[in-house]
């Protein structure tokens, strides 16, 4: 061999694999996500604990054991066994990938599943606030049905950025009472929310980081999502898929209130120009 | 039967009076259009290198100016701050650049053609000149790439992923100008070469082995790009049928991926009838398996290396082989893991998911059984067996990273995080680079006839594995905190204020990374002159390429006749005073083991 | 020298099934192009599935056309059979009038198909839209057609090299049946297209 190699050098380069492994293990667990303040989120929550713990103890496993088969190879000078008998190898392999295959398999069935049709499948309650958005680069149009509970009609055609950037009708009635914002919006607490996405350009995602809630919206498409939020709150709404420029600042807020609040806060909006942007 | 493996049809071996031009430019010798690739990759990824600093020197110090970049580039620093629209075309091309232009180049296309011919025994691939032609498209589409960069609104800005309706409407964002129509057609002949590639090593792998060399005596990296060669061909038509489409949209009015109602910064759009998922759903049917095209060779010249240094056989050859079949099908069943909050239909997202995480299986009993090579070896710590340790230790970390992302409830918060980028970069961005380090040092001696630099090659080592581990471990903890990928600045956010510190570390991280590549640089460039000469079989191996002289004729074997007798990985056998018999070493010589 | 124990197939030495590189490369190479006119299809039938209002091909095209253009191309693809058998055979004069004959065949396919988008675009059909529906309706018809038609055009240069290289005795039976290969290929694709576009 032309290259002999010190046992020095090979330990050294074992305690850097145990090294990022424990360090690793040690810098992510001191990491905290975004507060939670929603109800399904406490199951995703759930979800990203369970692989935390699983993943994190084979990652620490694997690294301390590729570390200590250097360290021990390093000072070995013939090797232990040749090879090893074809079930063996089947046994140990097999035996280890099946256990990670039933770690990764059985979260997604037993955890992941359950809050994933939870969410997806929750019929929203009778009461639930209804809210419409729709984006545009770069910012979030918010929409409230008003009194009637109805949108009033809109579309393409009619929108104009500076005069009518949802192309409301102005002439149905359904609309009269509808509530306009702009980045803006508020539900009020104990009650479930009802968004209905929309986008005029390109594709957007509506981003909730502490609620747990991210949803692509492809033109074209009307996707909704139901949640519950769990506590009052200011909360930051962004956007997370690529839209262009400021794909970075197109920031909205999110205010869960009480309900007397959340009734004062819409009857404010709703007072400057009925139907009209602001 | 007609078709000797010896006879290389299409190929006169007998030219030794070719001139400069036929023996190096418009080679037809395996050998040289892999150097070829090889060079042309590595310059490629100082490009994307170069990318990659200026992503990190904007968000580790977001609100600094840069006055000698805004000298160097005037336009994308106007008053030496980044502007958003360039930071997006630089993300764009960092990306596309080194997943196509680097990595399927070095290690699929530059080691596969430099490889695969002298492992299986062949005298040069199935067919050479598709193989040059391949080159050339190859540098081509490189070339063009690169103008992107100057024309009207810059390059490419959508992201390597280029969803429309951003990628698909000029005026969504300035590189989906001029920009966009020339990153389509750079991929469409990069496909071009890359299937003429593919279409050759299948064909040799296939039809061309020397008499011996039996499928289960194929060394892994053999068998690594076969079965990527195949994954190849069988993605990336669905990528040309997308790109087509995306350029009759652009230029000829169609609307494939073009819904009703568009308004597109105050204009109305007047197309209609289109779906921009239809595009996600072609492009990732392509893009899911192209990162395992990748990956493949990575772990498979991994595994030819470490058997090498430990001076043992392989754990597990067979069991290997099964997986990277089950790797290669399964993968073309998944792509919509990629799509889980598009908008697609949960019950389909749920089928992903499940669909996703059975991959993980073949992929960690190869993961284990390259861990338990390492177990009972006599190891020696080169410069080659110190990266194929990191290859190792990143699958693992990434791939558990996969477990996260495969998991649809989980992936609900974490897509489109910087989690997804920590996971990629330290599969597609880690493994493959650990593996092109580790392949180079490995090979040089045989490529060109010298050693690199040991000494170099441990510092280099050192200071780019550690930074790019730390750099792509942190990253997945932005992403858990909720920081989304693709943003030019984390400033905008409450949420986002705490992960300034972490940002700043990653940032100086990849300072120490990027510039530590000098020491390559330096290394492969003066080893490549300067360099110790080397022996034909330096690291005492097995496979045939080391049973030529270094570097191997052009004919590759020589005069002599090529017979294999044994499988890949006869190490740890007494034969005389060596401890390894190579394939061609009879069995009445040393015992056949496997 | 040792033999090889069992020169099976798979043992290296030989190409697996007396293939031969040439023929290994044509079938993945057919494999990858079928593949791109699946992704095609499937964009077509993904488009379908999503759209409201989809006309009926059969009142915008004219079948018995259409079923007349099968058929050439059918005829072309059995002749080029016939071509492929003479030229193993060694009958150079018999295979030269075949591929002749299946060269036209091509042509006239062509030509037709040609006609076809005359009386389409007359009717108003475009990229971006068309009198009967749904707007995709006009782009994925020129598309995949359009598609298939340059293949076959691209069958027909082929064929005509291969012609005049019969003529001129360079040929070889090799030769000629990766080109029978490819027309074959093109023919079947056709069939696909044919079902999927205006029957169904
Ligand atoms: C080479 C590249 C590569 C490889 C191999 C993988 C492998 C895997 N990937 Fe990854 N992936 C990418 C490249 C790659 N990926 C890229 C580029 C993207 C993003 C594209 C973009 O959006 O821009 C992506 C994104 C991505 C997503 C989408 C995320 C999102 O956008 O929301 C998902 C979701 O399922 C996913 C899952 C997986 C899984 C389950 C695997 C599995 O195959 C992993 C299996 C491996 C293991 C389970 C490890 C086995 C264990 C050991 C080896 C033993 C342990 C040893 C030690 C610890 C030392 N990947
Ligand atoms: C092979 C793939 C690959 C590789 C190697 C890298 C390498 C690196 N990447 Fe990249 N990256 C991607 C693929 C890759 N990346 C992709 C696909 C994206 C997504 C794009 C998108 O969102 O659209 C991305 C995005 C991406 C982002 C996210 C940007 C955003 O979302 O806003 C960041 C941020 O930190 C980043 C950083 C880095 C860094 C610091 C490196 C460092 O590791 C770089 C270190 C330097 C080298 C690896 C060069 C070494 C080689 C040489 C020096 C050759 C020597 C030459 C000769 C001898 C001639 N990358
Ligand atoms: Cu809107 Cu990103
Ligand atoms: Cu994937």
């Amino acid at each position: 061999m032309s290259t002999q190699t010190s046992v020095f050098h090979s330990s050294t380069v074992a305690l850097l694999f145990a090294g990022l492994g424990l360090g690793g293990a040690w810098y992510g667990a001191s990491i905290v996500m975004p507060s939670l303040a929603s109800r399904h989120g406490a199951g995703i929550d759930s979800m990203l604990s369970y692989l935390l713990v699983t993943t994190g103890i084979l990652f620490v496993a694997g690294y301390c054991a590729l570390a200590w088969f250097i360290w021990t190879g390093a000072r070995r000078r013939r090797i232990d066994q040749r090879l090893t008998r074809r079930r063996t190898e089947w046994l140990v392999s097999g035996a280890l990938g099946l256990a990670v295959g039933l770690i990764a398999e059985g979260g997604v069935l037993a955890i992941g599943m359950p809050v994933w049709s939870e969410y997806f499948d929750a019929t929203p309650p009778a009461d639930a606030v209804t809210v419409e958005i729709t984006a545009q680069q770069f910012l979030w149009n918010v929409r409230y049905p008003g009194a009637d509970g109805q949108f009033g009609r809109n579309s393409a055609a009619a929108m104009d950025d500076v005069s009518n950037p949802l192309g409301l009708d102005r002439a149905d009635p359904a609309g009269r009472d509808d509530v306009v914002t702009q980045n803006v919006m508020a539900v009020p607490l104990g009650r479930a929310v009802r968004l209905r996405l929309r986008s005029k350009d390109v594709i957007h995602s509506f981003f909730l980081p502490n609620f747990r809630v991210k949803q692509d919206i492809v033109p074209g498409m009307t996707p909704e999502v139901v949640f519950f939020p769990t506590r009052e709150g200011s909360f930051e709404i962004a956007c997370s898929e690529l839209c262009g420029l400021a794909h970075y600042r197109m920031r909205g807020f999110f205010d869960v209130l009480s309900p007397a609040a959340f009734d004062r806060w819409l009857a404010e909006q709703a007072t400057p120009t009925a139907g009209g942007p602001r | 039967m007609s078709h000797a493996a010896t006879t290389v049809p299409g190929h006169d071996q007998s030219h030794p009076e070719l001139g400069f031009i036929r023996r190096y430019v418009f080679s037809l010798d395996h050998k040289v259009i892999g150097i070829q690739y090889i060079v042309t990759g590595l310059l490629m990824a100082l490009v994307g290198a170069a990318l990659a600093t200026l992503i990190r020197l904007q968000l580790g110090w977001p609100e600094r100016t840069w006055p000698l970049l805004a000298q160097l580039l005037p336009k994308g620093y106007a008053g030496g701050v980044m502007a958003p629209e360039f930071y997006l075309a630089v993300v764009t091309m960092h990306g596309t650049i080194m997943v196509f232009f680097f990595m399927s180049y070095v290690l699929v296309s530059g080691f596969g053609n430099y490889l695969v011919p002298l492992q299986v025994g062949a005298r040069d691939m199935a067919f050479p000149l598709a193989n040059m032609l391949s080159f050339w498209i190859g540098a081509l589409s490189a070339l063009l790439m690169i103008a992107s960069f100057f024309v009207e609104g810059g390059a490419a800005a959508a992201g390597w992923t280029a969803y429309p309706p951003l990628s698909a409407v000029a005026t969504a964002v300035p590189g989906s100008g001029m920009g966009q129509t020339i990153w389509l057609l750079s991929m469409a002949f990069f496909i071009a070469s890359f299937t003429l590639s593919g279409l050759n090593i299948v064909a040799t792998v296939f039809s061309v082995r020397a008499p011996g060399m039996s499928m289960w005596r194929m060394p892994l990296t053999v068998w690594s790009y076969f079965i990527a060669s195949i994954l190849g061909l069988l993605a990336f038509p669905a990528l040309t049928a997308a790109a087509v489409m995306l350029l009759f949209d652009r230029h000829a009015g169609t609307s494939f991926f073009l819904p009703a109602g568009l308004v597109v910064g105050g204009r109305h759009l007047t197309n209609s009838g289109g779906s921009p998922l239809l595009w996600q759903h072609l492009f990732w049917f392509l893009g899911h398996p192209e990162v395992y095209v990748l990956i493949l060779p990575a772990l498979g010249i991994a595994c030819d290396i470490i058997p090498a240094f430990t001076r043992k056989p392989i754990f597990g050859y067979r069991l290997s082989v099964w997986c990277l079949v089950a790797v290669g099908a399964l993968s073309m069943v998944v792509w919509g893991h990629h799509m889980f909050v598009s908008g697609m239909s949960p019950f389909t997202g749920e089928y992903f998911s499940i669909a996703t995480m059975t991959i993980t299986l073949p992929m960690t009993v190869f993961g284990v059984n390259m861990l338990a090579s390492l177990r009972g070896g006599a190891i020696r710590m080169g410069v080659p067996m110190m990266f194929s340790c990191a290859v190792l230790a990143l699958f693992g970390s990434g791939g558990l990273g996969g477990l996260y992302l495969g998991n649809a409830t989980a992936d609900m918060q974490l897509t489109d995080t910087y989690f997804v980028v920590g996971h990629f970069h330290m599969m597609i961005g880690g493994v493959t680079l650990m593996a092109t380090f580790g392949g180079l040092h490995y090979w040089f001696p045989k490529m060109f006839g010298r050693m690199m630099n040991e000494t170099i090659g441990k510092a280099h080592f050192w200071l780019t594995f550690t930074p790019f581990f730390i750099i792509f471990f942190m990253q997945h903890f932005l992403g858990i905190q909720g920081a989304p990928r693709r943003y030019y600045a984390f400033t905008a956010y409450d949420f986002l204020r705490e992960t300034r510190i972490q940002n700043l570390v990653v940032s100086s991280c990849a300072m120490v990374l990027i510039a530590s590549q000098s020491l390559f640089v330096v290394n492969f460039v003066w080893s490549l002159f300067r360099g110790a000469p080397a022996a034909d079989n330096p690291w005492e191996a097995t496979t045939l390429e080391w049973t030529t002289s270094s570097p191997p004729p052009h004919d590759n074997f020589g005069q002599a006749e090529l017979t294999v007798h044994r499988w890949p990985y006869e190490y740890g056998v007494e034969s005389g005073d060596r401890d390894f018999a190579d394939q061609r070493v009879p069995p009445g010589r040393v015992p056949v083991t496997a | 020298m040792m033999p090889v124990a069992r020169p099976a197939a798979w043992d290296g030495g030989v190409c697996p099934f007396a293939a031969g590189w040439q023929r290994v490369l044509m079938w993945w190479f057919i494999v990858g192009d079928g593949l791109l006119f699946g992704a095609f299809l499937a964009a077509y039938g993904y488009a379908r599935l999503i759209a409201t209002t989809w006309p009926d091909s059969s009142v915008v095209f004219s079948l018995p056309y259409l079923a007349a253009m099968t058929l050439v191309l059918n005829t072309s693809s059995a002749m080029m059979a016939s071509g492929v058998a003479a030229a193993r055979r060694g009958a150079w004069p018999t295979a030269r009038r075949w591929l002749l004959a299946t060269t036209l065949g091509g042509v006239l396919f062509l030509g037709m198909q040609a006609d076809e988008w005359r009386h389409a675009i007359a009717a108003g059909a475009r990229l971006s839209g068309n009198p009967w529906g749904d707007a995709s309706f006009g782009a994925y018809f020129f598309l995949i057609t359009g598609f298939h038609g340059t293949h076959v055009l691209l069958g027909v240069l082929i064929l005509t090299i291969a012609t005049a290289r019969v003529a001129t005795r360079r040929a070889t039976p090799l030769g000629i049946e990766l080109v029978g290969l490819y027309w074959h290929f093109v023919e079947l694709v056709w069939v696909f297209i044919f079902t999927l576009f205006y029957l169904l």
